[in-house]
């Protein structure tokens, strides 16, 4: 029984109609299907009742016009085959012609944003190659890749080498680097959508311009999702010179079949807030019944913790259900990835995980729990189910909220429009770069001006100027600071030869020790220890990691939801969390730590177009709908363009909320700006709490009536509040001491090499004293502000944790069109933010009901009517009911 | 600070030394020397009747003396030596903000507790600026160096002298604390301890003087000194600045 390739599960229906296709497209005919296609391919195809599809065609085209191509293709359309088509075909050829000589280095470089992917795609590749006997070799070469087959490879190169961008970063500074890519043809970056976005992206453009160096006819393919700005991809393929880009081939496979997405129809009310989604449990678990395998997406690590511990509390059926999420144990990953692949599992609950193009069996059903956050993301989440092309992939969204209904709905709408809001690619990163340029020096001495043009030739490097260039130089030799102290120390020099080389052979040994871009923030080992009447048992297993940043947050006694169960942590020793077992059934501390995305700015168009035009709300719920009526009726809701800022007095306190929906880190950094200024205003605010469509900023100065443009300080409005130099000073100031600004620097300081990396286990032998960047930072900013760091941390703060500058684009957008109203008691719209406020304050055992209470009373007062109106009251009394 | 390494310096009882009312900071007839800054604060621990000033100092009115501990001068220079190249300010720094608090406090005796440089060589290799900076901070004060495990008594060619502990009026010096119990007032640093304590409903990480009547562990002065974290209670610290 012969295994298909999983990117070629087509059924035979599908099959004849790509062949129709071919037939029809404009593309290479049959008749040039035969001569591209040579043997013993076209008959291995054949033999299958395959053929070969347009774009697998176009691929070969393009290898023999040695052009290089970015393929654009929906998942399951054999996009991976199609990559590497051309170079099977081709070393076939010239492995038959020559004989059995070693070559010097691979024909092919494959690389993949995941280890994982890489070899899987290794897995794959051996059946065809196999099948059809042919003269190829082909191994992956990954962090894990043992250490005397590193050296093979070397030795004994084969043709196919299938690796990640960190090996690629790594062997490129090798001194051997140039004789063994000298044979370079083609290198083929998988996921090149995923990968430019990151600074793995960045450090591989720099790679890819390295081997260019090395290889110059060597051509590059880029295999990728549909995305909004294909020229920026096109572009990264190609070295880039002079102010026009040179853009890559383009190839486009149109999508196959629409996906089947909705938004989960519930009996149950959508609560007001919350990200928990605890309304829908029952029909999730239902969902998950009736079908054969559902990958149930979340936005957060914690949220996956709270819906597997909760799918099983209610899980009569002992359905088998597993958790997913990047800081569970590796070993416990693999598992989950086995069973699978194996198709054990009837549900895997994961984070962005499992985003990424592995193939994990026969999956029929996406949930996607809570907002989607973006368009794009959300068709790639959908594309994992159903992992063949023309068929379509089914999802259901589910919103934990009301404002997340209006976010699915615009999300569902895009899914149709076929809209993309992937992120652009990236600029590159200054950390970066001063890795690659240390990278460089240790591979072989540069000449400055001819690295210069190397590294510009990099799409994300491209606007590059010489006199960063000189002081990123300048940092990987001394540090680059003013102040000269370190010119005896320094790593790399410059000799009378004019060529810049490393100092000492340790150098290169600290590079290799120190490279790559993925930044682990500090981790504690979570390691779960029986308990004798006061004393802790020694040992004990691990169940994963846990960011220290949250765990400095905890006090022991504790609980916390983590690997599926309620935790009680114990105290800390060395790298270790201990936690025991907890019969507590809810956690004290509701979250943990985990990323999460802010909505894009094309969804949060769409969730304001909805409120401003009441057409455009005829999809939702009418619970949702009844909502915003009010909401028009009480308050107002913004027009197309306008900010709506709302001012009211609630118990002894004022309380400011905006909507500006633009994501919950420039909410938070906008909120900190307006609680500065307001202080200085002696408005007294006291706190304020952000969501992904809100701000709220609460005090005990009226805020209605300092705004009002006439009373406490004449001509003083809402809009003086909100101007744009909100990003000045006080922004400055409040970096300072930031500490999401620190945890940037000190991603940068070990990207940049600064510091050395925590090394796990090394810091356990010998008391060494690890360096606080926290410190360092604080130095580096009273006497350096300028310093080149800082500039990289500033460039990653304005898009990454604080998100900057799209608060000061919205603040730009809404200059004049700020409309503020002040009103007597809370609005509807201002009801999901507010029990955000209410959340913070309460924890423990009773959050629920205590939650469901203070719903209740807030929507009473913001739906009731002091004129005694009905309808109002049991608005309040049926909308009520819906929570908790 | 591990919880280990608290039991093992019998500091597992925090808490012990009282940090006194308003009231009582307030009793002039207590006071000799200047007034505490608003910055300081007034703690009876290991014997001694002082001040714990926020900088992360202690000084001892009746003895007109100053206690810094761990300064680390030069550890930006130590580590770019190994090829890691932190600002190259960390000694000028660390050296305003010591000439700061002896300006304030101008006390006749200053003791550094051990680990004044971070290196063997730090001493070496301080800028001639930051070497008058010092030479200023110490005046016509009597400096004594206390050896610590980084230093090696290098910063004796500042003048001054280098013991390996020392005593005054029944209190002993030393860089690091004596293991299990001790039987009268010691002094020591070595272990940089940093607190948790909850402000503003979040927790956070200060420096920390931690005590007992006993004995006391001083935090560490230098600005690029990192410190290790109390695990137990926070009771009965004090807290310097960041």
């Amino acid at each position: 029984m012969w295994q298909p390739f999983p990117w070629e599960r087509a059924s035979i229906a599908a099959i004849l109609e790509s062949v129709q296709k071919l037939l029809a497209s404009a593309g290479p005919d049959a008749d040039s299907a035969a001569s591209l296609l040579p043997e013993p391919f076209a008959g291995w195809f054949a033999q299958r009742g395959w053929s070969p599809r347009p774009h697998q065609l176009a691929l070969i085209e393009k290898a023999q016009a040695n052009r290089s191509t970015l393929l654009i293709a929906p998942t399951g359309a054999g996009k991976t085959l199609a990559g590497f088509l051309p170079s099977l075909v081709e070393l076939s050829a010239q492995n038959r012609r020559r004989n059995a000589s070693v070559r010097e280095g691979p024909h092919t470089l494959y690389i993949s944003p995941l280890k994982a992917l890489a070899v899987d795609i290794a897995r794959n590749l051996e059946t065809p190659v196999a099948e059809m006997d042919l003269p190829i070799t082909m191994e992956t070469r990954t962090g894990d890749t043992p250490q005397n087959r590193r050296k093979r490879q070397k030795e004994n190169p084969p043709d196919i080498l299938l690796t990640t961008a960190e090996q690629v970063a790594l062997l490129v500074s090798q001194p051997d680097a140039e004789r063994f890519f000298s044979e370079l043809k083609v290198v083929i970056v998988d996921e090149l959508h995923s990968i430019v976005t990151s600074k793995r992206g960045d450090l591989l453009s720099l790679g890819i311009a390295r081997l260019r160096k090395h290889a110059p006819s060597m051509r590059t393919v880029g295999l990728s999702a549909t995305v909004a700005h294909p020229d920026d991809l096109r572009g990264w393929l190609e070295p880039q010179s002079g102010d026009a880009p040179t853009l890559a081939d383009l190839v486009v496979v149109k999508g196959g079949a629409k996906p089947d997405v909705s938004i989960l129809k519930s009996d149950a009310r959508v609560p007001w807030s919350g990200h928990m989604t605890r309304w829908a449990l029952p029909d999730i678990y239902n969902l998950i019944k009736a079908h054969r395998t559902s990958l149930v997406f979340v936005n957060t690590r914690s949220q996956a913790e709270m819906l597997f511990h909760e799918l099983w509390r209610m899980n009569e059926d002992t359905l088998p259900i597993a958790l997913h999420h990047g800081s569970l144990d590796r070993q416990q990953r693999r598992r989950v990835e086995a069973a699978m692949a194996d198709n054990k599992l009837r549900a895997v609950v994961c984070t962005s995980t499992l985003d990424l193009g592995i193939d994990w069996g026969d999956v029929d059903l996406v949930i996607h729990v809570g907002a989607p956050k973006g368009a794009s993301r959300l068709a790639q989440r959908i594309g994992r189910a159903n992992h063949r092309m023309d068929e379509p992939s089914k999802a259901i969204l589910v919103p934990s909220n009301r404002f997340e209904v209006m976010e699915c709905q615009a999300a569902l709408d895009a899914s149709y429009l076929g809209h993309q809001d992937t992120p652009p690619v990236r600029e590159g990163s200054l950390d970066v770069l001063a890795q690659h340029v240390l990278g460089c020096a240790v591979a072989a001495p540069f000449d400055a001006v001819e690295l210069f043009d190397e590294l510009s030739s990099a799409y994300p490097y491209r606007t590059l100027d010489w006199e960063t260039f000189e002081r990123v130089v300048d940092f990987a030799a001394t540090g680059g600071y003013a102040l000269r102290a370190y010119e005896r120390f320094a790593k790399i020099r410059r000799r009378k030869d004019g060529l810049w080389r490393i100092t000492h052979p340790r150098i290169a040994q600290q590079y290799r020790l120190n490279f790559g871009t993925i930044v682990e923030v500090p981790n504690l080992a979570v390691r779960l220890v029986g308990k004798r009447g006061n004393t802790l048992t020694r040992g004990g297993r691990v169940l994963g990691q846990i960011e220290e940043y949250f765990l400095n947050t905890l006090t022991p006694g504790d609980t916390f939801l983590f690997s599926g169960q309620c935790l009680r942590l114990e105290g800390i020793r060395d790298n270790d969390a201990l936690v025991t077992k907890s019969q507590m059934k809810e956690p004290k501390i509701p979250y943990y730590g985990g990323s999460k995305f802010p909505l894009t700015t094309y969804l949060a168009t769409v969730v304001r177009g909805m409120l401003a035009d009441p057409s455009g709300r005829d999809h939702l719920p009418t619970q949702v709908r009844d909502w915003l009526d009010l909401q028009a009726e009480r308050s107002r809701l913004p027009a197309r363009g306008e900010l709506l800022v709302e001012t009211f007095p609630r118990g002894k306190r004022h309380y400011i909320v905006a909507y500006p929906f633009e994501g919950r880190l420039a909410h938070q950094t906008l909120g900190m700006l307006l609680t500065r200024r307001l202080e200085r205003m002696r408005l007294k605010p006291m706190g304020y709490v952000a969501s992904d469509y809100a701000l709220a900023i609460w005090g005990l100065g009226d805020f209605s009536a300092a705004f009002d443009g006439s009373k406490r300080v004449k001509g003083r409005t809402m809009a003086d509040l909100f101007s744009e130099d909100l990003l000045g000073d006080d922004l400055d100031e409040w970096l300072a001491q930031s500490i999401l600004m620190k945890r940037t620097f000190r991603a940068c300081a070990e990207i940049a090499q600064l510091i050395e990396r925590r090394h796990p286990g090394k810091e356990k032998t010998g008391r060494q004293v690890t360096i606080s960047t926290d410190l360092v930072y604080d130095v580096l900013r009273s006497h350096e502000p300028d310093h080149i760091l800082l500039r990289a941390t500033w460039a990653d703060a304005a898009t990454g944790l604080l998100d900057i500058r799209r608060l000061g684009d919205m603040l730009s957008r809404v200059k004049g069109d700020i409309i503020h109203q002040p009103l007597t008691k809370i609005s509807p719209l201002a009801v999901p933010i507010m029990l955000e406020i209410g959340k913070e304050i309460i924890v423990g055992e009773a959050s629920d009901a205590l939650l469901a209470e203070a719903a209740d009373a807030l929507v009473a007062e913001a739906m009731g009517d002091d004129e005694g109106g009905d309808e109002g009251d049991e608005m309040a009394e049926a909308i009520g009911k819906g929570i908790g | 600070m591990s919880a280990e390494n608290q039991r093992a310096f019998g500091m597992a009882a925090m808490g012990a030394f009282s940090l006194p009312g308003p009231k009582q900071a307030a009793d002039p007839a207590r006071h000799q020397g200047p007034d505490p800054r608003p910055e300081a604060r007034r703690a009876f621990v290991a014997g001694m009747d002082a001040l714990l000033d926020h900088s992360g100092a202690l000084y001892w009115p009746a003895q007109h003396t100053l206690v810094v501990s761990d300064l680390h001068l030069e550890t930006g220079s130590s580590y770019a030596r190994t090829g890691q190249m932190l600002p190259p300010y960390d000694s000028a720094v660390t050296l305003a903000r010591l000439a700061e608090v002896t300006s304030h406090y101008a006390p006749r005796r200053i003791i550094s507790l051990g680990d004044s440089f971070h290196d063997p060589f730090g001493a070496e290799r301080l800028s001639p600026e930051n070497v008058a900076t010092l030479m200023a901070i110490i005046g016509n004060a009597e400096i004594i160096w206390i050896t610590g495990n980084h230093d090696q008594a290098s910063a004796a060619r500042f003048g001054g002298e280098a013991h390996d502990e020392y005593s005054l009026a029944g209190v002993t010096y030393r860089h690091i604390p004596t293991e299990g119990d001790v039987h009268s007032p010691e002094v020591a640093g070595h272990l940089h301890p940093v607190a948790r304590v909850p402000m503003r409903g979040r927790m956070v990480r200060r420096r920390a003087f931690v005590g007992c009547a006993l004995r006391l562990v001083m935090p560490a002065f230098g600005c690029l000194t990192g410190g290790s974290c109390l695990s137990a209670t926070t009771q009965g610290t004090v807290l310097a600045d960041p």
